[in-house]
């Protein structure tokens, strides 16, 4: 039920955390491209231009949003070379840093080292790399290391080294060899792309569910294209791949050439491109050193920029906020970072070191040897409050706080001009966003007082955007922290959700960290606190130098209290990291015992396991472990072993009567239940159509049963193969289908046919009760209307069942007149029904009156009608008087 | 119902339909583009109240097919399969598989469980080697609202596995049906219970509580009452005179409607009805006893014609008002009526006839402990002149509980003569019904009592076998008659029993006999547990529990939900409307499915294994 109602959120128990991660992300990609495509107006036009531009020719709207470039870490690393030589790859979202130096190095004496940091700079592993050449490194959605090689196979990490396990990317590339990779993320989680020798690319969406997609050749390829990208449309993910000017898009089945609309015709090669965070737009390097930028559908074109450099840049990226009109890119260059926009103007930022930009979902991380920035348009609350000579509420209203903390009565003259226009509750949000969108806790600070201090004067505004600003900022300032080294900006921490950022923080193995957040947000204990303590749990367990006992105590001690915590899953990591004993000590904790069993099977404890089964009361999870044993075990332990569970035998024999009726022989003979065994062979004997082999059957039947000392199933049974006899003969010699019927439909069929003789032969020898054939062949005879043998047939001695029935049989078969031959037969008792059934009522009237039976009486009082049988009536009343009154 | 009108209103169920709608909606969708459907036949008329052919169609549902586990004729791609977990079923697709494999045909088949995937399916598919070939799912398809108070599991088979077979496979799903109602309208506040199978449910439903997280939403109805079908076979042998229950017994009410042939309807085609609260005729008459119910039907057409004939001196206006505003419903109301007044006639004709009478005398002396001989010489007529397989059996049956069992010179002669009558392979019929405890001799020692078999799936040592073998024919010298006596079950013959105005639920049995399993509840609810019952439980082998979950004093602790493991009857469910009216409270009723004897008996045949 949860997935019809939560959607794709929530993973109810799923076999770890990383799916959910995913998972939360994937929706975080979906929810952002909706955001994108919202629309806000950015009042570009507000822009105080001497922010930054100081030589721009002011006159024309400005083109320019506002950026801004933040400081976040000075690097903690100590890189020699700084970033030259190296390969790198930064995760969105404040994630990991990886660096491989040297990689192109070959020979086993001077191993390429394989490093992985936090955003801040602080090493989180370092090793040297023994596997094949790298030719691309990349971070997946649950922040796993993804190494591509040379070969086309894929191996993937963990952010603190583990090797998790690795994939090929298929034949086809390993033998033409990898010469571009590029790793994306979309909603379907993390893809690899990879260009192969052959210039075909090959592509996979999801690296958590491989399947290998091989696009269409691109016509006319020479040599590598000079670039290209991964785009996310129409829920499928293509290549756009730039030949010279040309440009294709790939998809599943075809490749389609497309031309960018109103790109400058002195291009003659494209040389770069980059997609949008939200793959929703597009921009485009030329040769001719423009810069084309429009929608990734290539519908339509936002603006075309000259860089006037015609050198290949290094690297390029969107750098644009969600709901902001303004396009922006940026471009790298070897010490050169060139800002382009709306206009021709470009802003250009000088860079003393080898950089990377990582491009973010509000802005674009600059990483360099010694620093870390971030690069972003200026979100809206910031600008209104910080430009110059600002008269926004949230500018007044920051202002009037400065003056109310130096009890200047100008705070109450700021404080009018806003309530004036009343936009009190304006300038506070102004400033509780704006300091959301702030890096400096001083700063935050002063935003929030602001914000308060102006709270104060509104009488019912609600508190849930300040007091959660409030948590989130905590929250974020503890993540941003330099040991820490996640620098998120709010806006991505709202897209990634505090059960992501959870998750991260447990990657990092920062358990204490993600247990305060989870109960300083409150978050549910099952996607908070349990959740932390369950991974720290795992990651316990598999702590080589405790003992088994330390372990479990201290486990069972620091899990005791929290709800929704599945011990199997610890229990699971203890084995699989090779502990079967702590496993097994683990899951004494468990009270499910449905989720013992399948690790107990596992850790080939089946005995353990059957009775745990047992326990549970659950069918399925004993035919899980019966089944599995069948397999594992030779038959004859295998039925000792059901032996001692009559459970799970009772179980067993329900899936042989369908699966193996042979097996279920031999487990009743093993129990020497010859009772069952009879029952079984009565019924394959019907499923035999051969008679002799039925009744060869029934011998055996027969033979069990006495064994079981039941002799009335036994005899039974052997008068049913009479019968069969029996009818066989009949059969042959009279050609009546006799054979499977009843003895009494035997009967039946024989006298309607008139054989009265074999039917009275199976009277006989069947000690059929006088009453049962006295009923037979009164019917028979009914039913042929044979009224003359009817009539010697009930003189031929007294009835059994008396003369009743033969009145009640002709009455149905219509026939008054044979009826009342039988009426004077009929007992005393039964005088009046006989009389009744006919419909003499003066008779009945007559017996009733004459036995003096009340209800009789009434019986034929009822029957009567009051216009033709009056003076009976009369006289039945009278009787009845005198009845009653004895 | 003007009567309940103090009575708490019931919770909507339309809601679990909608959930069960989506999610199959859902399921369909996983398997894009055209495709054929192949349903379980027990499961089409669940499916049409959850979704009709249009719905199917509208996701891609291409043709549909009834599984028949004979080969297929489709020409389709995709065949998609949405039935009971059975051995028997995922067989025949594992050969449809293979035989397309042979024929070097290439589709896509997807299995949808309803309600569960069952891992014995998944090793068939294993062993048949089709198990990388078919993509399996799960349509928690738990309960099925039948009306406003009547919940339905629809799993017929629960009581034959369970309580023959010993298998407790559907424990589980009767605990998430639990689950589910619990997530759906809040939490209960006691639990009540008794029957092995009713503690194993239990115990599986406080694991996915446990297990799920807490909702804090304001409870619905809380109290619960679960009982095995086993605690009481008296009721379900006994003939149903209330008419829903006649009805059913007469024409078989299949999940909620019915269909009435052409001796009813008086045409010559059959008209298929629901019979649910909706039918506004049905509603009033279906918990009256049939002796009364002609009598409210002539007295409804009266009133029906007097409503017709208002119009007659009508001017155009009135006219036209009552054409458009009454009209309609007149004419519902008049379809409706002349089905009911058809259905009670054809039930007058075989129900007034002596036979019938007869057989119900015989019920009565049997439930009263009078006459036993005569009664013994009814049921061997009864048998010697084939007159009804099932209805003989059901005769045996309540003879043998009523009277502890048969003495072993009835036992032997009757059953020779059935096996007469109706052949030799109702041996395997009576060695089942032995297993049950329906049919029993009487002869300490060699009998396997209900108890014994019970115990016996537990203990496995012989030694403990034997005790308690010596402790279970103790106990069965009680049983019946004794719980007759103790819970006065029985009303003192010789009183008058006005049927028209009912005074206890025994009005349900024509005022012979209150039903053991609506008692039971009754006595519960009123001691609010089992205190003061001791002598009861432990007569009906115990096993019983009483839980609180939480206190809370709202207007949902009126309505009581019960929980039938293994069927349970409409004079049940009468009974406990009755119930209901008396105390002010109302009952809704979940069960595995809607039996009757007919049922019952059928499940315990042996012919279709």
């Amino acid at each position: 039920m949860t997935t019809l109602e939560d959607g794709t959120g929530v993973c109810s128990k799923g076999p770890g955390n990383r799916e959910r991660s995913s998972l939360r992300l994937q929706q975080a990609f979906i929810t952002q491209n909706e955001a994108d495509s919202s629309v806000t107006v950015w009042q570009s036009h507000l822009i105080c231009l001497n922010f930054f531009k100081t030589s721009s020719q002011a006159r024309r709207r400005p083109c320019f949003s506002l950026n801004r470039k933040i400081e976040l870490y000075e690097m903690g690393w100590n890189l020699k070379d700084g970033l030259r030589e190296c390969l790198v790859a930064a995760a969105p979202y404040g994630g990991p840093i990886s660096l491989l130096k040297g990689h192109n190095r070959r020979s086993p004496s001077a191993r390429p080292q394989l490093e992985i940091y936090s955003s801040s700079g602080l090493p989180l592993a370092s090793f040297p790399w023994k596997s094949g050449v790298v030719k691309q490194l990349g971070w997946t959605v649950s922040d796993d290391l993804l190494c591509v090689q040379e070969d086309g196979t894929v191996l993937v990490y963990d952010l603190l080294g583990g090797f998790k396990r690795h994939f090929s990317m298929g034949n086809e590339v390993s033998q033409s060899q990898v010469l571009e990779t590029k790793i994306f993320h979309s909603p379907y989680g993390t893809g690899v792309a990879i260009l192969t020798g052959a210039l075909r690319f090959t592509l996979a969406t999801n690296i958590d569910d491989i399947k290998l997609r091989r696009l269409p050749e691109v016509p006319g390829l020479q040599g590598a294209p000079s670039c290209w990208a991964v785009l996310t449309q129409d829920r499928q993910s293509k290549v756009l791949v730039a030949n010279g000017s040309h440009l294709f898009i790939l998809d599943n089945t075809a490749c389609t050439p497309v031309t960018p609309p109103g790109l400058s015709p002195q291009a003659s090669s494209i040389v770069h491109m980059c997609v949008s965070f939200s793959y929703k737009y597009l921009a485009l390097l030329t040769d001719s050193g423009h810069v084309w930028m429009g929608t990734s559908n290539l519908k339509e074109k936002l603006s075309e920029v000259d860089t006037k450099i015609k050198t290949p840049p290094k690297q390029m990226a969107w750098c644009r906020r969600p709901k902001s009109q303004q396009p922006s890119a940026v471009v790298m260059w070897d010490g050169l970072l060139i800002v382009v926009g709306e206009c021709k103007e470009t802003i250009q930022y000088h860079l003393d070191d080898d950089s990377i930009l990582v491009p973010e979902l509000d802005g674009v991380r600059i990483i360099s040897g010694t620093h870390h920035e971030l690069l972003q348009e200026v979100p809206g609350a910031c600008e209104e409050i910080f430009k110059i000579a600002s008269m926004a509420p949230g500018a007044l209203l920051l202002e009037a706080h400065k003056e109310y903390e130096k009890e200047s009565q100008k705070a109450d003259e700021y404080l009018r001009e806003i309530k004036e226009q009343s936009l009190l509750s304006e300038a506070v949000r102004q400033c509780v966003e704006a300091a959301g969108h702030e890096h400096e806790p001083e700063t935050q600070k002063t935003l929030l007082r602001a914000a308060s201090f102006g709270k104060c004067f509104l009488s019912n505004f609600p508190p849930e955007q300040f007091v959660s600003m409030c948590r989130d900022l905590r929250v974020l300032n503890a993540v941003r922290d330099y040991t820490v080294g996640i620098p998120l900006t709010h806006t991505q921490f709202k897209q990634m959700t505090v059960q992501v950022l959870i998750d991260r923080l447990v990657y990092r193995k920062l358990y204490p960290l993600a247990i305060e957040i989870c109960r300083y947000l409150k978050t549910p204990e099952y996607q908070g606190v349990s959740r932390v303590l369950k991974h720290w749990a795992c990651y316990k367990v598999q702590q080589k130098e405790e003992s088994d006992e330390v372990i479990a105590k201290a486990v069972s001690v620091k899990l005791a209290d929290a709800a929704g915590i599945f011990y199997s899953e610890i229990a699971t990591k203890a084995y699989e990291s090779g502990r079967t004993e702590l496993a097994i000590k683990l899951l004494e904790f468990e009270p499910r015992s449905g989720e013992q069993v399948p690790l107990l099977l596992k850790m080939k404890k089946s005995p353990l396991a059957l009775s745990k089964a047992i326990e549970s009361g659950d069918t399925d999870l004993v035919y899980t472990v019966v089944m599995y044993l069948k397999n594992e075990l030779n038959r004859g332990d295998f039925f000792m072993m059901l032996r001692n569970q009559p459970v799970a035998l009772s179980l067993y024999k329900q899936f042989c009567k369908h699966q193996e009726q042979d097996t279920l022989k031999d487990l009743f003979n093993q129990d020497d239940d010859h009772e069952e065994l009879g029952n079984l062979y009565v019924k394959a004997s019907y499923k035999e159509q051969r008679l002799e082999a039925r009744i060869a059957l029934l011998q055996s039947a027969v033979d069990e049963y006495y064994k079981a000392k039941n002799e009335f199933s036994a005899k039974t049974t052997e008068d049913e193969m009479r019968l069969l006899r029996f009818q066989r003969k009949l059969e042959e010699e009279k050609g009546e289908l006799l054979v499977g019927f009843s003895l009494h439909d035997t009967m039946t069929t024989l006298l309607s046919v008139g054989l009265h003789k074999h039917a009275e032969q199976l009277y006989k020898d069947f000690r059929v009760p006088d009453k049962r054939f006295w009923w037979l062949k009164l019917k028979s005879l009914a039913e042929k209307e044979d009224w003359e043998e009817l009539e010697k047939f009930g003189k031929s001695k007294k009835s059994p069942i008396g003369y009743l029935p033969f009145v009640e049989v002709c009455i149905k078969h219509h026939n008054k007149y044979e009826a009342k031959k039988y009426v004077s037969k009929v007992t005393p008792e039964q005088k009046v029904k006989a009389h009744l059934a006919v419909g003499d009522m003066e008779g009945a009237a007559e017996a009733a009156i004459e036995r003096r039976n009340e209800s009789e009486i009434s019986t034929v009082l009822s029957r009567c009608s009051a216009t033709t049988d009056h003076l009976l009536m009369e006289r039945l009343n009278r009787a009845k008087a005198t009845a009653v009154k004895k | 119902m003007a009567a309940w009108r103090d009575a708490p209103e019931l919770p909507d169920f339309s809601l679990l339909k909608r959930l069960a709608r989506d999610q199959l909606i859902f399921l369909l969708e996983q398997l894009p583009g055209k495709k054929d459907l192949f349903i379980d036949a027990d499961l089409m008329s669940p499916l049409d109240r959850i979704a009709n052919v249009t719905i199917l169609k509208q996701h891609e549902v291409d043709k549909l097919y009834k599984v028949e586990l004979k080969p297929i004729v489709s020409s389709s791609d995709q065949l998609c399969f949405l039935i009971r977990p059975r051995i028997q079923t995922v067989k025949w697709i594992s050969d449809l598989v293979n035989a397309d494999k042979v024929a070097g045909r290439f589709r896509r088949y997807k299995i949808i469980f309803t309600p569960q995937k069952f891992y014995a399916c998944e090793t068939v598919l294993e062993e048949q080697g089709v198990y990388g070939d078919v993509t399996t799912d799960e349509w928690n398809f738990y309960i099925l609202p039948l009306d406003d108070d009547i919940l339905s599991l629809e799993l017929p088979e629960f009581f034959r596995d369970n309580f023959l077979e010993g298998d407790q496979r559907w424990v589980t799903t009767a605990g998430s049906a639990l689950h589910l109602l619990q997530s759906v309208y809040g939490s209960f506040s006691k639990v009540y219970g008794i029957g092995r199978c009713a503690k194993m449910v239990y115990e599986s439903w406080r694991e996915l509580m446990e297990e799920g997280e807490q909702r804090t939403r304001q409870p619905e109805f809380a109290k619960v009452f679960l009982v095995d079908r086993d605690v009481d076979f008296v009721t379900p042998l006994c003939s149903q005179v209330v008419y829903e229950g006649l009805v059913d017994d007469l024409f078989r009410i299949k999940c909620g409607s019915v269909e009435f042939g052409p001796d009813v309807t008086s045409s010559d085609k059959s008209i298929k009805v629901m019979l649910n609260s909706q039918d506004k005729v049905f509603s009033e008459i279906r918990n009256e006893h049939f002796s009364n119910v002609f009598g409210f039907l002539s007295q409804k057409a009266k009133n029906l014609q007097t409503a017709y004939d208002k119009r007659r001196g009508m001017d155009i206006q009135q006219m036209k008002a009552f054409v458009s505003d009454e009209l309609k419903g007149l004419k519902q109301e008049h379809r409706l009526l002349s089905l009911h007044i058809g259905a009670s006639e054809s039930m007058m004709k075989k129900k007034t006839k002596q036979d019938f009478q007869e057989l119900l005398k015989t019920e009565h002396s049997l439930l009263e402990g009078f006459e036993i001989r005569e009664c013994i010489t009814y049921i061997e007529e009864h048998i010697n002149r084939q007159v009804s397989m099932i209805d003989s059996l059901r005769l045996l049956c309540l003879l043998s509980i009523t009277e502890n069992g048969l003495l072993s010179k009835d036992y032997r002669s009757l059953k020779a003569q059935y096996l007469q009558s109706y052949g030799i392979k109702h041996l395997l019929t009576f060695a089942n019904l032995r297993q049950l405890g329906l049919l029993e001799e009487q002869q300490a020692g060699e009998t396997l009592t209900v108890m014994e078999s019970k115990v016996g799936k537990l203990v496995n040592d012989k030694t403990v076998g034997k005790l308690t073998d010596a402790f279970s024919s103790l106990a069965k010298k009680s049983n019946f008659r004794a719980l007759s006596k103790r819970l006065a079950l029985v009303p003192k013959s010789g009183e008058e029993y006005d049927l028209r105005v009912p005074r206890d639920m025994a009005y349900v049995f024509s005022g012979a006999y209150i039903p053991l399993s609506c008692k039971l509840i009754e006595q519960v609810l009123e001691r609010d547990g089992w205190t003061g019952l001791e002598e009861v439980t432990r007569m009906l082998n115990g096993q019983e529990f009483a839980v609180t979950e939480a206190r809370n004093k709202t207007d949902a602790q009126r309505i009581v939900l019960v929980m039938f493991l293994g069927g349970c009857t409409f004079s049940e469910i009468s009974a406990l409307r009755f119930l209901g009216k008396e105390r002010g409270c109302r009952f809704i009723v979940v069960t595995t499915a809607i039996t009757n004897s007919a049922r019952l008996l059928e499940a315990l045949l042996d012919n279709h294994a």
